[in-house]
């Protein structure tokens, strides 16, 4: 059973982008709407890990070591300008996409595991990761032309 | 004669449910004047609040001396508000702008148009030169001007330039209206009518204080509480406004908390049975998703958030679920707070679930702040399209490159139109380089004004204001341009009951000032624009004209004018849009059969995610199937950006008077009206004031992270922990080295509606401490 190595993968993922969330946050608070919707998810993102841990403790005492080469790391602080504040949004999309890819997989297992709890948790949260996904979307590609055709 | 200064509601004449609404006319002359001395009264309607009050102007010896409400009118029967009782004075204030002003050695000079447009059309022509030249203009305009010059302003910005870049300050006082709007019933329109008024059973006011921003309004709501069979009311406002003390049941929350409210009552009204479930089953969408996100909201908990007794949670409830014509008005209390579009759309779900809209009397008004308004949102002057077309709809993109005759790509199309905050985001930042501000006071209006201030000194930035008065924000600028207002220019615009009026030229501006039209068609003809075949984009040479090519960009949209003809607008009363062939009176009512319009065809937006503003696509928004169904959106409640905390202990509220409009342009130039307000103050609970030391008439000093105001005191009016200041003053009127920091927006914050990106006056966080006398 290997299950304890993705929930495990998916908790550190989501514990990442609520670190994440908040650099930007920090870091772009002078694009308002940022400041406040990054901290908001960076507080989803929270309540993720939370919901995850009792699952990941569970399962944990079933597996073997975990294999090398499992977690990514996608973010390496943030950058300054419109360009930087596009380059940010962007890790925090792949950052996001991580999750939902996670999820997708989790909840998979979830099921063959006939485990409801854990795939109600999955249900739940995997649908606030795409809200996620969409807005950082929504974001990216407005301000993707005055970025990268308009300022000088 | 009433002293409608003293009394701005006047004589009551009271009626019963389902009467008629008496006439009464009111008239106020300049001193001495008889209506017998009358040259010639000449037909127009309000523009000092967005009640669309129809009027005739009384012209003495080429000179506008004074006004007359309009009996025929659907609108308000005869009556007048006291602004606009008095407030054509300002039209002949000495002060108005009679030349140019460019900028020399850092001083405003007068100039002649050719060297003030010359300098317009230079820079505009150098920005367009380089890669990306349409991202360098930005468009700040108003909810005052025509319907006529948004549309050439629109199609100038769109089809001329092709920037995205245009909004009015309309985002500050009507977008959430237009985002609940488009969200619950797929475009933007008001469904209900003031008619409504006269035959509810039941009048709901969602932090409206309708008694001083529309007051015509409210007679009408006072005639009927004083006439048989009156109305139940309900006021939602955390401060004891003229309405509140009228209503029969007054929720006075805590600033931020709107959406837990709604969630509260609508849980109520579910579990009651107070819902009409034939009429939910047949005509919305998300049932389900609403009533598990509102059950979790019983009355204790509602109680905590909103600081109100659990008991009068479920008496508005009641009141609410056991009407039979429920009529809902909805204004700045919730657009300019907290969760905005979340909230607003509780209301239209409210009456959703009971099922009215669409009939007389179960009325729902998501009202505007401004006269105009409504066209700034219809001809795409603001964040919109025109016609309430859905940028993201390619088949509405062709619709308007073949109305225009240009290239698709021509179109900014591939986001939706930048929202007024992000406007001044670019500007800030430098990609923005020509920010042209119509008949707007930003800095007075904007929060943050140490910001706005900042952005338009920036030496990089080319600000042009167009304007009556040399303005706070005319004071920056590189260019000013006088305008001709209200009496003086010829043309249409809409209630915001759709209601739509002409307003004739009674009198010549003054010197050499330009109605706000013309300026805009010379900039098009100096530009120089062209359409894909090459000949001129922009033909038009007057109002008229812009308004029939108008009418054939609105056909078959739902705000259709196609019927409507500026001969039939003269001598009779306002006619409510869409008014086309098959309903050539014009149409009091929309959805009256209960198909909205969320056809994916057709409607004006895919949708969002209301905690965040994502889109969504049209893929996802097909697959709801909404086949005319409205959507029941649901939310849970989240607190505001900015909460009290040890620092800013209180919350600060800021709103209107009934004795000004805007930021004082035009009414700090009445003299009864600027003596009946002359200065800001600050409202607060007696309990604070007495924990504070501080009494009625104490000079005070209100702090935010932003800045600090001095202000004198009014004890009472409002709950505890919050606190009021009205956002009308500015400085124009004081000496510049007299000047001290008296705006209520010195200490507002820059955050908005994730949706609606109406910025959050209603909740800063403040500080309030007695100054010291000399201090």
């Amino acid at each position: 059973m290997h299950l304890a190595h993705y929930l495990g993968l998916l908790h550190r993922a989501q514990l990442n982008l609520a670190d994440a969330f908040r650099q930007v946050a920090a870091a772009h608070g002078d694009e308002p709407d940022l400041e406040h919707l990054c901290e908001q998810q960076a507080r989803v993102c929270d309540r993720h890990a939370e919901r995850l841990e009792p699952f990941a403790r569970r399962y944990s005492e079933q597996v073997p070591d975990e294999p090398d080469r499992l977690h990514s790391e996608l973010f390496r602080g943030t950058r300054t300008g419109g360009l930087g504040l596009l380059r940010d949004l962007q890790d925090l999309y792949l950052m996001a996409a991580e999750c939902d890819i996670c999820w997708a997989i989790v909840g998979q297992a979830a099921n063959g595991a006939r485990d409801r709890d854990l795939l109600e948790v999955v249900t739940r949260c995997e649908t606030e990761t795409a809200v996620q996904l969409k807005w950082l979307r929504t974001r990216m590609r407005q301000a993707a032309p005055q970025a990268l055709v308009v300022a000088r | 004669m009433v002293d409608r200064v003293a009394d701005p509601w006047g004589a009551r004449t009271p009626y019963r449910q389902g009467g008629c609404w008496p006439d009464r006319v009111d008239v106020q002359l300049a001193d001495g004047l008889s209506p017998r001395d009358v040259d010639r009264w000449v037909q127009s309607a309000s523009v000092l609040h967005s009640n669309g009050d129809a009027m005739d102007i009384a012209v003495k010896d080429g000179r506008i001396a004074g006004v007359r409400g309009r009996a025929v009118d659907r609108v308000n029967h005869g009556r007048l508000d006291p602004k606009d009782l008095y407030g054509w004075q300002a039209n002949n204030s000495p002060d108005r702008l009679t030349r140019p002003l460019v900028r020399e050695h850092g001083r405003l000079v007068p100039t002649d148009w050719d060297t003030a447009m010359g300098r317009i059309v230079q820079r505009s022509k150098q920005l367009l030169d380089d890669p990306g030249g349409w991202g360098r203009f930005g468009f700040y305009t108003s909810g005052q001007l025509f319907l006529e010059e948004y549309y050439a302003l629109a199609v100038i910005g769109k089809a001329g330039l092709g920037t995205p870049h245009m909004d009015g300050n309309t985002r500050l006082c009507t977008a959430t209206a237009a985002a609940a709007l488009k969200a619950s019933f797929g475009t933007d329109g008001q469904p209900g009518s003031y008619t409504d008024v006269d035959h509810c059973d039941a009048i709901a006011l969602w932090g409206h204080n309708v008694a001083e921003t529309q007051t015509v309004l409210w007679t009408r709501m006072l005639d009927r509480r004083h006439g048989a069979e009156p109305p139940a009311m309900l006021a939602v406002d955390p401060r004891t406004t003229p309405v509140a003390r009228e209503a029969d049941l007054h929720l006075a929350v805590r600033a931020g908390t709107n959406l837990a409210l709604l969630n509260g009552l609508l849980r109520e009204i579910i579990r009651r049975g107070w819902y009409d479930e034939r009429y939910v089953a047949a005509h919305t969408v998300g049932f389900d998703d609403l009533a598990a996100v509102v059950d979790a909201y019983p009355p204790d908990r509602v109680a905590a958030v909103c600081d109100v007794p659990a008991g009068d949670i479920e008496r508005a409830a009641e009141l609410l679920g056991t009407s039979r014509r429920l009529l809902s008005t909805v204004l700045q209390g919730f657009y300019q707070s907290n969760q905005a579009t979340a909230a607003a759309c509780q209301v239209n779900n409210l009456h959703l679930l009971r099922g009215m809209i669409g009939r007389r009397g179960a009325g729902l008004y998501q009202m505007n702040g401004q006269p105009t308004a409504q066209n700034t949102r219809e001809t795409g002057a603001d964040g919109d399209l025109p016609g309430l077309r859905n940028w993201d709809n390619p088949a509405h993109i062709r619709e308007l490159a073949r109305l225009w005759n240009v290239d698709e790509m021509t179109i900014p199309h591939w986001a939706p139109p930048t929202h007024a905050m992000q406007i001044w985001r670019y500007a800030e930042q430098g990609s923005i380089e020509l920010l042209w501000i119509s008949a707007t006071n930003p800095a007075v209006s904007l929060p943050d004004l140490a910001r706005v201030r900042r952005i338009l000194g920036r030496d990089e930035l080319f600000v042009v204001v167009q304007d009556l008065f040399l303005t706070e924000t005319a004071e920056l600028a590189d260019v000013v341009l006088p305008s001709a207002t209200w009496g003086e220019k010829l043309g249409t615009f809409t209630n915001a009951d759709r209601t739509v009026h002409l307003s004739e030229k009674a009198v010549d501006p003054p010197g050499a000032a330009r109605a706000d039209l013309d300026i805009f068609l010379d900039y098009a003809r100096r530009m120089d624009f062209r359409d894909r075949d090459g000949g001129p984009l922009i033909e038009w040479t007057g109002p008229q004209e812009v308004f029939e090519a108008w009418k054939r960009c609105s056909a078959g949209r739902p705000c259709d004018y196609t019927g409507i003809t500026y001969e039939r607008l003269r001598g009779g009363s306002g006619i409510q849009w869409p008014c086309t062939d098959d309903a050539p009176d014009g149409t009091e009512r929309l959805y009256t059969d209960g198909v909205f319009n969320t056809d994916p065809d057709y409607c004006e937006t895919y949708g969002h995610d209301l905690s965040t503003g994502a889109e969504f696509t049209a893929d996802e928004y097909r697959a709801r199937e909404p086949a005319g169904r409205a959507f029941l959106h649901a939310a849970g409640y989240q607190p505001s950006p900015e909460v009290p905390g040890e620092e800013y202990p209180m919350l600060l509220t800021t709103g209107r008077s009934v004795y000004h409009f805007h930021t004082r342009t035009k009414t700090g130039r009445t003299p009864e009206l600027a003596a009946a307000a002359p200065e800001p103050w600050v409202e607060l609970n007696p309990a604070d004031a007495d924990r504070l030391g501080i009494a009625d008439g104490d000079p005070v000093q209100v702090s935010s992270p932003r800045g600090t105001i001095r202000v004198p005191a009014r004890v009472g009016g409002i709950r505890p922990g919050v606190v009021f200041v009205p956002f009308h003053y500015g400085y124009f009127d004081i000496d510049p080295g007299k000047r001290t920091p008296r705006a209520a927006n010195e200490l507002t914050a820059t955050a908005w509606d994730p949706v609606s990106k109406q910025p959050i006056f209603k909740v800063t966080a403040v500080r309030v401490a007695p100054l010291e006398p000399g201090e």
